[in-house]
């Protein structure tokens, strides 16, 4: 089973990365970006077909390593 | 005294922190690896040395502090040995929770290598007892995520209990939020569990212990932690 893992910071914590990218498409004239915010992506094979056991599993590895929970929330999408 | 560096894949800093222990305080730190369950038997301070364990990947300080160590570290703390996080340290305790609020990239996204002016905030913690109250020292800073941030709530109580132990300040020795050379909130530098016995900061006081290096105002910080340890 395929999942993918998305980490991003919580809206209320600043994003100085987020900020630089979004500074970098406005100067190369890329139109109507009104905010940027950066993020990361797992992608995740899981062993077994079964989804709500491999949901578990994933939270685990959310909450225990993937994500620090203090800045960042998550969400975990089944692929395919 | 017996003190404990430890080593991860990555740390880099575990050498000058043994070096400066053993300058001011005569103790030679046994290095310990990350994948080992135990710290030496009778250990009284453990040290995390600055560096970039595990590359920072995933954030940094983030694999270091899920290392087989860190259950003992945990424990050392708990029975309340003395824990010293230094940089890339400083961030693995956050990381692994022995200190709130986390370590993020630099407000202006630079790597800052330079001398920081710090305002040593209390002088009755067991790492800056022998510093005056108020003193300004100037440890170096050498961090690309150095930006110390926790939600509102936790800031409140940092502040409330008095836990913030080092801050950034201006060169006239007031504190300016708004300047703070990596954006850190409340201008914090370095803070202090609530039993006192964990402390983390950005700075480097390993760096300044020898006239030769032209400051010793990293000295007190040692000369602290092993007066600390002879009184007990």
């Amino acid at each position: 089973m395929k999942a993918r893992v998305l980490v991003t910071l919580k809206s209320a914590v600043l994003d100085p990365q987020g900020k630089a990218i979004e500074g970098a498409l406005r100067s190369l004239g890329v139109p109507g970006v009104a905010s940027v915010r950066q993020g990361k992506v797992f992608d995740v094979e899981l062993d077994g077909g079964d989804k709500a056991k491999a949901e578990a599993t994933l939270k685990e590895a959310c909450e225990k390593l993937l994500a620090n929970t203090v800045i960042e929330t998550y969400r975990i999408e089944f692929v395919g | 005294m017996k003190a404990a560096v430890l080593l991860f894949p990555g740390s880099n800093r575990e050498g000058d922190v043994a070096r400066a222990l053993k300058h001011v305080t005569g103790i030679e730190p046994t290095v310990v690896w990350h994948a080992e369950t135990e710290l030496p038997a009778g250990t009284d301070l453990v040290v995390l040395p600055g560096g970039f364990s595990y590359g920072d990947y995933l954030r940094c300080g983030a694999i270091a502090a899920r290392a087989a160590i860190m259950d003992a570290v945990r424990a050392h703390a708990a029975r309340g040995g003395l824990v010293l996080g230094i940089c890339n340290g400083f961030q693995i305790l956050c990381e692994s929770g022995l200190l709130p609020g986390v370590l993020v990239r630099n407000a202006r996204l630079r790597f800052i290598c330079r001398e920081a002016l710090l305002k040593v905030e209390r002088n009755d913690t067991p790492f800056t007892r022998r510093y005056g109250k108020g003193a300004i020292v100037r440890f170096p800073v050498a961090h690309g995520e150095g930006n110390y941030t926790a939600d509102a709530e936790t800031l409140a109580r940092l502040e409330g209990e008095g836990r913030v132990a080092f801050r950034y300040v201006m060169a006239d020795g007031r504190r300016d939020d708004t300047q703070v050379l990596n954006g850190a909130a409340n201008s914090i530098a370095g803070i202090v569990s609530e039993k006192l016995n964990v402390l983390g900061l950005m700075p480097h006081p390993e760096n300044h212990v020898d006239p030769l290096i032209g400051s010793t105002d990293g000295r007190a910080l040692f000369e602290s932690i092993e007066g600390m340890l002879e009184k007990a």
